[in-house]
């Protein structure tokens, strides 16, 4: 193995970990906010108690985040210092505007939220859980446009390899930006809303703090109710645009090799295994004509087949195919759970209908799942291209670099984030399992204010007051 | 005439000052860095020294809120370097491969271990506990590598990197690895005489003096070292009379040691010494060998291969987020002197978990 493709490993790696984090902190932050909202208009504390529980959850995924988003920072000129060189003119300020608007409000306001609730004002206190979800907002504005320019970059001036801005405006609202942002923030949002609501469909049924896994379960229901059909649509819309932009990515999704006679449309290849070398399908499953109606939403369209472009343009198309399945499949799951939640909310038997729950209990983490799956399509399905069309992934790699050196550095990072990733998720699953506590103290600025506050760890106290300590 | 003058003479209007605010930018940036997460990550290299679990929770509950608005900073550095001479974050960055990763792994450690530590018990308490000290204590040594490897100077062929995996390796990095944790220990002993009280307390003020003759000592050792390095670093020190315009930077060095010297004081009079002010010293002693190190890297961004206008970034690149800089700054810096002064005050042991 070389440099680049090692490189190419350790990338899609801690790119993979990092984002679950930050993802699942986007719709964390707002449900907080909204907690804390309803807590705040009718003082009612079940609302506080819900507030706490997944505030420390927040602080444990918001740590995970953190620590290996500072590793992607550094990541680009590591491993990818010609990516740097050639394009930080234009990737260097949109990252540097994350930082300044999205990452400082954050770190800035988290201490204060997850803290401070004794020291501020309750509206104070509340205006600091809104600045830390208004930067998880923030930051996927910037780090999506940084993403979608490289897919469909525009704006730019090109002199000797190098990219320079020239209409900054162009940059950001990219063609694919506003499609790619839409999905990305309604995948955050679904992905937290069925943690949500599987952990209360599991309470239910566990028969933990029933009360508030029946609120928690409601709101789950009538937020996917919303977000998950938006988000068919918005992919239905996403795929146009990329069909429309990086048609071949499109090719590689469905694995349709070769054009078919005029008039006759794409299939829907609903099972394949796409063979690369030979370029073409064994054990392919296929309606025709459907893939037209999906893709350009009439019969006969057709759509540019792979073998349009040399083999050394394809994307690997096997990857792709599958992780785009596995996205759509994982939706369509969404869908009907909602969907049955919904029939039997209003047949007044959703406490009871035990397929109900046990559907949102098997899909409480399947957003983190269709979320790489997703990431992996767009990202695998750009290659061979780091900017698409202008420069190659594998001249982008850092010149230099012993395979070796990237050998050591894969390995480190497999072992470090094993541990922390491992303990990580331990600590969450624990933090979930027991669910949320009734009685927490609200906020009630003036009691407290003359003792310093006691921070230790954000999620601790509980595990503490066991008699943890030594 | 060398590149730098070169550029001094061609260079005007914003293509000459744009790098040299950004210069000014990043360097702010770094030092806000060292400062704040250097009395955290000192927190960490003392932690052997705490006497119980207990008193490792006093030491971190102090830092707790504030840490990752401190880590931020650092991010801040690299995004700005992308940013403004992505030539130098490109160069330095695959060069510097190997202490890099370093640095990110031992952070990685640091950072969890805030949330992990309280929710472990028994022996992943204590595990924990050893992640936040080695994890700090290898994210400081780094970087003084990382700093030492810049100083001495980059093994360069044909503007390419042609030193390989351990081209920074020299004993002048490792005793600046070694200088940077000292340095930071200091912080982190500063900030414990300001924000704890009781043994903890009284114990900080005793590991101050020692730690500051050792850093003062290693700042001499390195000043010492630097004229013999093929960098040229500090050339500009020894040159003329410059030295005398400059003087007044080891005085101060030196000044600020002896006030922090009576100010780390036991005080065992019956008087009761100053909280604040051993902190405030060890963060001007800092900020005055960065400001020494700056003049004397000056103008280079890597030296001596890449001036600050080599590696810059178009101003259209510059300007662009300069514009976001002049009024987002203040903001930041507001906001963050906010959540400091909600935290003020003496952090105890005793509150809380019992």
């Amino acid at each position: 193995m070389d440099a680049l493709l090692l490189s190419r490993i350790q990338f899609g790696f801690v790119i993979s970990f990092h984002i679950l984090f930050p993802a699942f902190t986007i719709g964390l932050a707002s449900w907080l906010m909204f907690l804390e909202w309803r807590w705040l208009r009718t003082r009612d504390g079940v609302w506080w108690d819900l507030y706490k529980f997944w505030s420390k959850v927040f602080a444990i995924s918001f740590g995970m985040g953190v620590v290996s988003g500072i590793v992607m920072s550094f990541q680009f000129g590591t491993n990818w210092s010609v990516l740097s060189e050639r394009a930080g003119n234009v990737l260097g300020p949109l990252l540097s505007y994350e930082v300044l608007t999205a990452f400082f409000l954050e770190a800035g306001f988290l201490g204060v939220m997850l803290f401070g609730a004794q020291k501020v004002r309750p509206v104070v206190h509340l205006f600091c859980t809104c600045m830390v979800a208004l930067g998880t907002l923030i930051s996927t504005f910037w780090i999506i446009a940084a993403i979608s320019w490289m897919h469909t970059p525009q704006g730019h001036v090109l002199q000797g390899g190098v990219f320079s801005p020239g209409d900054w405006w162009a940059i950001i609202f990219n063609p694919s930006f506003p499609y790619r942002l839409a999905h990305m923030v309604l995948a955050a949002f679904i992905t937290t809303c069925f943690v949500i609501g599987g952990t209360a469909a599991w309470h239910l049924r566990g028969g933990v703090q029933r009360g508030m896994a029946l609120k928690m379960l409601k709101l789950s229901i009538a937020f996917g109710a919303i977000a998950v059909p938006a988000q068919v649509l918005m992919g239905d819309q996403h795929g146009l645009n990329t069909l429309e932009h990086q048609p071949i990515k499109v090719a590689a999704m469905e694995a349709h090799w070769h054009a078919g006679p005029p008039g006759a449309g794409v299939p829907l290849v609903l099972f394949a295994v796409p063979r690369q070398a030979e370029a073409r399908n064994d054990f392919e499953v296929a309606i025709p004509r459907l893939g037209s109606l999906i893709l350009t939403h009439s019969l006969d369209g057709e759509i540019l087949a792979l073998t349009s472009v040399a083999p050394a343009d394809r994307p690997p198309v096997l990857p792709v195919f599958v992780a785009f399945r596995v996205m759509v499949g994982i939706g369509m799951l969404m869908l009907l759970v909602v969907a049955a939640s919904c029939w039997a909310w209003w047949r007044g038997r959703l406490a009871q209908s035990a397929w109900v729950l046990r559907g949102w209990q098997l899909l409480s983490a399947a957003g983190f799942v269709a979320l790489l799956a997703g990431w992996w399509v767009t990202e695998m399905g750009r290659q061979p291209w780091v900017i698409y069309g202008l420069l190659r992934t594998a001249d982008a790699v850092s010149p230099n670099l012993q395979a070796s050196t990237v050998a050591a550095s894969l390995a480190g990072y497999a072992v470090v984030y094993a541990i922390i990733f491992g303990a990580g998720i331990w600590y969450l699953w624990r933090l979930l399992k027991k669910g949320p506590q009734a009685g927490e103290t609200p906020p009630s600025h003036g009691s407290g204010a003359k003792t310093p506050a006691r921070p230790m760890s954000a999620a601790g106290e509980a595990d503490i007051a066991e008699g943890a300590h030594p | 005439m060398n590149a730098a003058d070169l550029m001094l003479t061609t260079a005007d209007g914003a293509a000459f000052w744009l790098p040299v605010a950004w210069l000014g930018v990043i360097g702010f940036g770094v030092l806000m860095y060292v400062l704040l997460d250097g009395f955290v990550l000192g927190l960490g290299i003392l932690a052997p020294l705490s006497r119980d679990s207990g008193q490792l929770d006093h030491m971190m509950n102090t830092a707790a809120p504030i840490w990752d608005g401190n880590e931020t900073w650092l991010v801040l550095g690299g995004a700005g370097l992308m940013a403004a001479f992505p030539r130098a974050y490109a160069l330095v960055l695959s060069s510097l491969y190997l202490p890099v990763l370093a640095m990110l792994l031992g952070l990685i450690f640091r950072g969890v271990a805030f949330e992990f530590r309280f929710k472990g018990r028994g022996v992943a308490r204590r595990a924990w506990g050893a992640a936040f000290s080695l994890g700090s204590i290898v994210a400081a040594f780094s970087q003084g590598v990382i700093l030492a490897a810049l100083v001495q100077g980059l093994p360069m062929q044909g503007g390419q990197y042609s030193g390989g995996a351990w081209g920074w390796f020299s004993p002048f990095a490792v005793m600046t690895g070694v200088a940077l944790v000292g340095g930071y220990a200091l912080l982190g002993a500063g900030w414990l005489i300001l924000k704890t009280e009781g043994p903890l307390h009284e114990q900080a003020r005793g590991w101050a003096r020692p730690l500051m003759v050792a850093v003062l000592a290693f700042m001499g050792l390195v000043s010492a070292a630097l004229p013999y390095l093929d960098s040229r670093v500090m050339a500009r020190w020894f040159e003329g009379s410059n030295f005398l315009w400059l003087a007044p930077v080891p005085l101060l060095t030196l000044a600020v040691g002896w006030w922090l010297w009576r100010d780390a004081s036991l005080g065992k009079g019956g008087q009761r010494p100053h909280d604040a002010r051993p902190f405030l010293w060890t963060l001007a002693l800092f900020a005055l060998g960065f400001a020494g190190l700056l003049l004397g890297i000056w103008p280079y961004l890597v030296p001596p291969h890449l001036t600050v206008w080599g590696a810059a970034s178009p101003p259209e690149s510059q300007g662009f987020v300069m514009w976001g800089l002049v009024f987002l700054l203040p903001l930041i810096l507001g906001y963050t002197a906010w959540s400091y002064r909600v935290f003020r005050g003496k952090v105890t042991v005793d509150a809380g978990y019992h």
